[in-house]
Formats: structure tokens, sequence, C-alpha cells
């Protein structure tokens, strides 16, 4: 069976969404996306020149606000639910890439 | 053979802004770490950004001041990456409908014009700040993150490859940091981090058109490092170049102890960041009587105040050139200037003496002790001849320290010339009297011996009598 | 009373005379949750205590004549993906088992300030991705009309909360029908306002362009009051629109001269003939009544389900990267930053979460990104034109919730087969418009039968009178008791 994209594209996807694949989940996600993006592909039929993509379901411009401060969080509010708190800092292992 | 670097520029700058971009937190620098945070700059699940207008009005009058056009319809984007302090793992920022393109800074290199232009000025969040365990981040098991930082306004402005050497880079740097102070936007404070530059560098054969392979240079921490990373890298390339080989296209980190740049990756392992259109935050419309509201809300910029100052003050280019280099010591010497008939003296005094002792004490002029109104009734003491430049020169130190006017200074020293005729004449009489066989000379046509008669008056006196007055004085007496 | 079948405006009725107390009816409640929950599972988090004392607060404002609202004392429960200020918030996920928020969602700081008494946090569909609430990672919850069929999703606990009367009403999120397609499976009312109605403040994101925050009620108006309750400006959300208060009801629903559109492409491929059946009696009783009934066309409407799951999917991939590990949630421990982020989104994040963050991310790649996600939002805005020019000839559409009647737990065995469950309701979502689900009947196993009811932007009241009126159709002119 032809399938839409390859085991490669799944391990950069994966990659790229910092999710860890065995190489039986590699196979299933193959299957799948493959299925579904072949499913997407009809989308191709319809005619789209000049159609400007919408981002939004209900349009509207310039929204702002004052630059006045608001009162943020307690810092132990901050804090609480990190799962690795040192010193006020959150903690995380080593950073190995820029 | 010759090869002709290619340099473009990179450089993020905070905005001033009381609030962070999407939220109302406070942006001040050096709070205790994660206590100037919110559900929306911490990016807890559910919150969600609202635009601060101040940061949008500031990165459109950055563009302005920058030359720039501005796109009439923008919006911002996500650009998605994982990063420890990045708390949304994607930063708000600006894809394909940056506020402002298509600028130019004109600055000043070798005494000559020179100009670089900007493709693009955009408004981004900061990230949090990672502090890494150990000396570098390589030798680090662990970092502490604190989010204070994240969400702090920030431009990003790119630069046409229009800068030819590491010393241009600078003088652009230098230029761009002086007109963008000048606009109040950013205090562009590198050290603080509130100014980065990462730059792009490329060799090309001396007359060939197209680029070389670029590289790009990060983690360099002042204008000095900018020029070194790029002057190590143009020779690194070189070596490359001549040697046979190709450059390889990836991201280089300056190492400011070693003095060299280190690869950090290669084009292969590049990011992608999926951009696309936030879908948290409505387009933002900007009509052109508000632009040019934001334009009529610049200063003006120190390029242009530069060459008012040479026009209408009679400043020398340089003189003009360090006037302008901060819109403060611009502002203190027009205000001086206004109160004061010499333009000159002023910018002597500002340029000299007084740089110096704000510089040794380590004082802004804005907060300088002696006010453009306190140094302008000094050089009015000066002009008139109640003072000396050199007794001037203690006058200010003494103002500098103890913050009292010109007057109650030269009082108190006693350090008022004597410019009287009659009580100069006096002295002169008796002088000349006292040395006929000199005064027989100087009439036989012996003018050096004047210089003994004034000696000998200023001996008497002091050397509080107005030499000037002394003198005409002499050369009248000792005619008759 | 029957706490199973007394709707919120009865509810209110008995406050103001005297014949029931915020107490008594909270203490209900829990009487009735102890009941249900083993069979039912609606629930994740219960806040009875604090329910009950704010009950009793609100007596004691009822006793001072200081009442917060016309719904002071009626308890409400909140779907799982709402953030409630020291109430844990889980999304249904393992990824958020243990996050307490340390603030308050727009919505529920509106049902606080209206004195309305939390009972809870429902069930849902692992981080709202789902039709079926079978993707919660914590627990199952089971259709109360028949405990061995999904109650919909994702906001199945929401609805099944109501169905099985152990809150009058509740809280829920829709991006592609989360709110209809659950309502139509158990029986009840839900309500999707228009994109920006509702402040999407504290509401977990799914999908920030489609998810919409609405609500459930046994009773159409019960589904409207609080709806009004909850919508309105909040300057904290950016699409948050600036609308008047919205005017809900009408005590004497009509439906004479109503311009009533019968897109075919949501009677065709096969429908179940029951569905089908239910959807042209009510077609029926409207055009008896007077309402201008006509057929139309809304070609798109093949594509919406690979619109939608482009476009949700791609803006979840973005919205679900913030959970790695550092500041909140799950936390797999590693030797490096990126294992631990890896480590932690592959342990804590469920199978269903993770095929949407793949095909999101996937969609937005590069090289992809103009042939997927683009395309589907440049059809989006077709779509946006379509249904315009629609409502250029009829006020309302009127079509099925959901393409069947509730399904037995494991039946939808693909993803695909799941996707299509949606196939009705997306496209208010993608258009940003308004949609009502309400009971229309009944299949032969004695499944409730969804009718959905949309109408152009902001057309809630009208959306409401049409549904009040087929309501009280239903249960002979009395829409205040079942």
């Amino acid at each position: 069976m032809y399938l839409l994209i390859n085991r490669e594209d799944v391990k950069k996807t994966a990659e790229l969404a910092r999710l860890r694949l065995t190489d039986d989940e590699i196979d299933d996600y193959q299957n799948t996306l493959s299925e579904i993006l072949e499913a997407a592909n009809r989308l191709q039929d319809v005619d789209t020149a000049a159609v400007d993509p919408a981002a939004h379901a209900v349009e509207s411009v310039n929204v702002y606000r004052d630059d006045v401060p608001k009162p943020g969080l307690d810092r132990d509010d901050v804090l609480r639910n990190g799962p690795h708190v040192v010193d006020g800092f959150f903690r995380v292992p080593r950073i190995m890439e820029e | 053979m010759t090869y002709e670097p290619v340099i473009g520029l990179e450089i993020h700058v905070e905005l001033l802004t009381a609030t962070k971009l999407f939220c109302g937190c406070l942006t001040g620098f050096g709070a205790q770490p994660n206590s100037q945070c919110c559900p929306v700059c911490l990016g807890l699940p559910g919150a969600l950004p609202v635009l601060n207008r101040r940061a949008v009005e500031f990165a459109v009058m950055a563009g302005l001041a920058l030359g720039c056009r501005i796109h009439t319809r923008s919006k911002f984007d996500r650009k998605n990456y994982f990063y420890p302090d990045l708390p949304k793992a994607y930063q708000i920022s600006q894809f394909d409908l940056p506020f402002c393109v298509d600028g130019a800074v004109s600055f000043e290199l070798d005494g000559g014009p020179s100009e670089a232009g900007i493709t693009r000025v955009h408004l981004e969040e900061e990230a949090g700040k990672s502090v890494h365990s150990g000396d570098s981040i390589l030798g680090s098991t662990y970092s502490s993150i604190d989010y204070n930082r994240s969400g702090i306004p920030l431009i990003e402005i790119v630069t046409e490859p229009d800068l030819r050497s590491p010393e241009a880079a600078k003088a652009f740097l230098e230029q761009l940091r002086t007109t963008l102070q000048y606009t109040g936007v950013s205090d562009c404070k590198m050290q603080e981090g509130s100014l980065r530059c990462d730059a792009n560098v490329s060799l090309r054969p001396v007359g060939q058109e197209p680029f070389g392979t670029k590289v790009e240079v990060k983690n360099m921490n002042s204008f000095r490092a900018v020029e070194r990373a790029l002057a190590y890298e143009i020779h690194r390339q070189t070596g490359v170049l001549t040697g046979g080989d190709t450059v390889s296209q990836e991201t280089r980190a300056w190492d400011e102890a070693r003095g060299v740049t280190v690869s950090m990756r290669s084009k292969e392992e590049s990011h992608d960041y999926r951009y696309f259109p936030e879908p948290d935050l409505m387009p933002v419309t900007m009509e052109a009587p508000w632009i040019e509201g934001l334009r009529a809300r610049l200063p003006e910029l120190p390029l242009a105040r530069k060459r008012r100052f040479c026009r209408d003050f009679s400043l020398s280019h340089d003189e003009a050139y360090q006037l302008t280099q901060s819109r403060e010591t611009a502002d203190f010497f027009e205000a001086a200037a206004a109160l004061h008939p010499s333009p000159k003296a002023v910018s002597n005094w500002i340029n000299g003496e007084l740089a110096r002792l704000l510089n040794e004490a380590g004082v802004a002029i804005t907060v300088s002790p002696v006010t453009p109104e306190m140094l302008s009734k000094l050089l009015d003491y000066v002009k008139a001849g109640t003072i000396s430049s050199t007794a001037a020169k203690d006058v200010l130190e003494d103002m500098f320290v103890t913050k009292r006017s010109a007057e109650l200074v030269i009082k108190e020293k006693g350090l008022e010339q004597i410019s009287d005729s009659d009580a100069i004449g006096s002295v002169v009489q008796a002088i000349i009297e006292a040395h006929p066989e000199e005064a027989a000379a100087f009439r036989a046509g012996k003018d050096k011996v004047l210089g003994f008669f004034v000696g000998q008056v200023m001996r008497e006196m002091r050397g509080k009598a107005n030499p000037q007055v002394v003198n005409e004085l002499l050369r009248q007496k000792l005619r008759n | 009373m029957n706490l199973q079948t007394t709707s919120a405006v009865e509810l209110q009725r008995l406050l103001n005379d005297g014949s029931l107390s915020s107490r008594e009816l909270v203490d209900r409640c829990a009487e009735r949750i102890s009941d249900q929950e083993p069979s039912i599972g609606a629930f994740l988090t219960l806040s009875l205590d604090t329910a009950k004392a704010e009950a009793a607060a609100s007596d004691e404002r009822r006793r001072r004549g200081a009442l917060l609202s016309p719904w002071d004392g009626i308890p409400v429960a909140v779907k799982d993906n709402i953030c409630t200020r020291g109430l844990r918030t889980t999304c249904g996920s393992r990824m958020l088992e243990r996050f307490v928020p340390p603030y308050d969602a727009a919505v529920v700081e509106r049902l606080r300030t209206a004195g309305l008494p939390v009972l809870g946090k429902t069930n849902l569909d692992e981080f709202a991705m789902g039709s079926s609430t079978e993707n919660s990672a914590l627990q199952r919850t089971c259709n109360p009309r028949d405990t061995q069929r999904v109650p919909g999703g994702s906001s199945g606990g929401s609805a099944a909360a109501v169905a099985a009367g152990e809150s009058p009403w509740a809280l829920g999120s829709d991006t592609g029908g989360s709110i209809r397609q659950p309502a139509a499976f158990c029986g009840v009312v839900g309500i999707k306002p228009t994109y920006g109605t509702v402040s999407r403040y504290g509401l977990v994101a799914y999908a920030s362009s489609l998810d919409q925050i609405g609500t459930f009620g046994r009773r159409v108006r019960d589904a409207a009051s609080l709806l009004q309750l909850i919508a309105g400006h909040d300057a904290r959300d950016s699409t948050s629109l600036p609308a008047e208060t919205l005017q809900l009801g009408s005590d004497d629903p009509s439906v004479r001269g109503l311009r009533v559109g019968l897109p075919l492409e949501y009677l065709e491929h096969g429908l179940n003939a029951e569905i089908h059946q239910a959807v042209m009696d009510a077609v029926r009783r409207l055009e008896e009544a007077g309402a201008v009934v006509q057929e139309l066309r809304l070609p798109l409407t093949d594509y919406a389900v690979e619109t939608y799951y482009l476009i949700a999917t791609a803006e979840a991939s973005s919205n679900l990267a913030r959970y790695d590990g550092v500041r909140y949630g799950y936390r797999a421990e590693a030797d490096d930053s990126r294992g631990m982020f890896e480590m932690s989104r592959t342990e804590g994040f469920g199978d269903e979460v993770k095929r949407r963050i793949m095909l999101g991310t996937y969609a937005l790649s590069a090289g992809y990104y103009d042939a997927y996600y683009k395309k589907a939002q440049q059809i989006r805005t077709m779509m946006r034109r379509e249904y315009e020019s629609a409502f250029e000839q009829v006020d309302v559409l009127l079509t099925p919730t959901s393409p069947t009647t509730a399904f037995a737990f494991g039946d939808k065995s693909t993803p695909l087969d799941m996707y299509l469950q949606d196939i009705f309701t997306v496209t208010s979502n993608l258009v940003g418009i308004p949609a009502v689900s309400l009971p229309c009947g009944e299949d032969s196993h004695k499944l409730p039968i969804g009718l959905q009811i949309m109408g152009p932007h902001f057309s809630e009241a009208r959306l409401v009178e049409t549904a009040e009126w087929l309501e009280r159709q239903r249960n002979g002119g009395d829409s205040h008791d079942l």
C-alpha cells in the first residue's frame, strides 16, 4: 500500500514536537497520518486562488490594552506548580543546545 | 585573491514600556527571580495575550526613526520552538507582515558619510532568562529559569547586507544606538541585555556580485565584541577560502575569552519554526494620520541635530558630533548655549572639563550638579575677564562638588581678576618707574622687554590682574 | 421536587418563594452525585464542601435581600478545562493531573460574582480532543441514558452530569461540536455561542480560533440563561467581542414567518433514517406553525471535517507545546532538558493528543504549510462566505447534531471514524456562528436524537426562541417540567 508520508517524516515531526516514538509507533503514525492526510488532500480539489486565509472565526482589528501595570501573581503562586523549584528558580537539567 | 566581507546585522532592542508586551506585569530590571510574573507571561494553561498599545507605538517610532515605511496592515505570528526559558514554547513575533520595512541608517565612517539599509523592524516578546550552573552552558549540570524578563517587548531590527568591515558594523551600531536612545523607546544598554546583536558575515572576491556562504555569529556582548568577532570571522573565512576550501553555512558563537568563534550548529540542524498567524491576537491596522502623529512625537534625530549644530552654532564637525552622541548632552548644550554668547566656549567646556568631571564621578549629564545655567554663568565670568580660564577650571570643580554658583565660589576663593584700569595703572606706573633701564630698552624697540614688565606687574598683583588690561596699560605708559 | 427533571428556571422559582434553600439544593445535588457517580463518572473533582458553604452564603444573602444575580444559589458544574483557582484543573490528562491553577477563568469569576456554587469539575476527552470522552486519561464517563454507551464528547462529563440530574446546568467548551454532540447523545440542551461572545481567558486552549465556552441545561431557557450570565466582553481576551448584553428567551416564542433552511449536505450520505425522520418531524411542525422552510445547498460542507482537523491540530500542536515539564504539569526526569521535555510529553500525553500534535506539527512544517494549513484557512474564508450568503436567504439552518446517536464504548475504532462524528458540528466553529442542539426525539433504542439550529453571528436570541418553541411543541406547551 502506498503511504503518503515516510518513516523519516514521522521521525522528523516527532522531533519537532518533542515526542519520542518506538519503532512500532512510528509505523502506526505512518499509517494513521497518511490516512488522515490522504483525506485532507481532497481539499486540493477546492479552487482557492485569490482567497485570503482566515486566521480568525470573527474578524476585528486593533485590540489593545493601555501600558498600565496590573498586579501579577504572588511569587508562591508562580512557583507552586513547579515540578522542581530551587531558590525561587525553576530548575531544569542541563541545556545541550542553543 | 582579495576578498570583500559582506556583513548584515540583526539587533534586538528591549522597549522602555512600563509593562510587558501582552500583560500588565512590570518590566523593571533586577527584581527577585520570578516575582514579576502572571498567568500570561508564565504561559499558564488558559492565559491569553492582550497587546500593549505603547509597545506598538514605540516599535513604529523606532521604525520611523530608522527611516522605515510602515505597513498599514500587520499581524502577529507564532514562532514555535522549545527552550526552557520560552514559557509557551512559542514566541509571539511577526513573520511576513512586520510593522516597519525598507529603512536606512546614515552614519559616519572614517570621517565620511556611510549608510546601511534596514530590511525590517518587527515587534516580539522576550523569553525568560536561563542562569547556567558552572562557568558555561556546556559545563553546567543544570540551569535555573527566571521568567521576569519573559514578555518584555522587543524589537528586532534586521539590516541589509550593506556593511563592509567590522569598523563599519561598529560605527553603524553606535549610530543606531544613539538614534534609538534619542527616540526614548529604549535605553539600549548592552550590559543589561536591552540591546543585543547577532551578525551574518560572508566573503566574496572583490568585484564579484553574488554573496558567498554566510555564517551567523552570536553571543557578542559589546560593540567592541562585535567588531572583534567580525574581524576574527573574516580572518577565519579568508583562511578557509585561501586554503581552497568552502565556507560552510552554520551558526557560530563568539568566545570572548579566547577571542575566537566556535561552531554551534550547521544548516541541517537549523530550526523549523512553523510560523503561523497568532489566533489569540487580532491584526493591527495603521492609518496615515496615526503614523504621522507618532512621527510628530519623534525628537530631532542625532544626524539632523549635528548638522544644525554645525550650521547654527558654527561648531566644527567633531564638536557637533561629540555633543549629539547623546540626546541629553545635546540638550544640555542647547540650554547653556541659549544663555551664553559663545557656543564654541560652551561646547569646549561640555566636551572637555564637564565631561571629565561627569565621567570621573560616574554621573549622568541629566543629573549633573552643574546645570546649564550655572555653566553659562561661569563662562560669562570668563568672557567678561572676571576670572581667567585657568581659574575657571578650579571654580568648575568646586561647583561640581558643592553645587554652589560660580559667583559664590569666585568670591570665596578671591579669584576675581582685576580689570580696573586705575588699580592696574598705578601698579604699572610704579613698576616702570622702578625699572628705568628696561623701560628705555623697550622704547628703543626691544619689544621682548614687555614680557618682563607683565611678569613684574602680575607678581605684584598676585596673578589677579587681567593680562589684557596689563598689556594695554604697559604699552601705553611705556611709550609716554 | 425531582432534581433530575426540574429546570433551573423552576429551581429559581422555588428559591424565590422560599420553598427551597440553596443549601438544600446543593445537598440534594450532593446526594444525587454520590448516588449516580459510581455508574456515571461525570466528575473528575468535586468541591461539595465549598459549594455547600457558598450555598449557605447565598441563603444568607437571600435573607438580607442582597442577591448577587437572579440565579444566585443555583449550583453549576464546570468542565475540567476551565481554570478554577485552588481547584485542580486536569483537562482529563496525566499531564495536568495535579495542576492547581493560581487563577480563575473569566467565566468562573462570573459564576462567582453571580453567586453560583461550583459543584465540581467534569470529565472530558483529554484536552477536549475527542467525541466520546473515551480519551480522558483519568476516568470513564457513561451515558446516563444507557451506561453501556458513551456520553459523547469532549464535554461528556458536563452533559452527563446534567442528564443524570447531578447538576441543574453546566459549562462546557465547544471546538468542533464538543458541547452540541454530547448534549445530543445525553438528551439535554447545549449552546455554542458566536465566537467571541464568552471570554476564553482561563479556558485551556485546544484550538484557539475555534474554541468557545458554552452551556448545558435540561431546558433551552436554562442553557440560555447560563449563557447570558457568562457572556460579555472581557479585556483579557483579545478575541472577545464588545457585544451588548445578550437578551435571550421570550415568554411567547414564535416561529411564524421564520425562514428555515434545510442544507441537503447534512441530510445525505446515508444518514441514519431515524435521525432523518426526527429532523423532518421538527421541520413539519415548524412549517405547520407558519415557518417558511426551504432546502438549500452548502457544498463546502463536504470539506468541513478535513478543514477543521487541519486547523484545529495545527493550533493544538502549538497550544500544547507549553507542556514541557518546566513550570507545571507532569515531568519525567532526564539528563538534559531536551530529554526531559521529550519524556515528560511522551509520558504525560495520551495517544489521541499525541496524534493531533503530530498531525498539526506536520501540517505546519516547512514545505507543507501552504498545502495544508493555508489551504484550510482559505477554505475557511470560502465557508464563511457560503454561510453568509445562505443567511441572506434564511434565518436559521436546521440539521441533525450528529450523524449517529450515542454509540457503545470502543465502537469508533479508527481516528478517522471518530473524526467523522463531527461532520455536522465543525462548520459553525470554523465560521464562528452560534448553534444550539436540543432533543428532538429518540431512536428505537430509546437513545436521544439531537437537532441542531444554526444562525448567523449574534443570532443567539433567534436560535433560542426557535429552540424554545420546538421544545414546547414536544412537551405539550409546558416548558418548565418534563
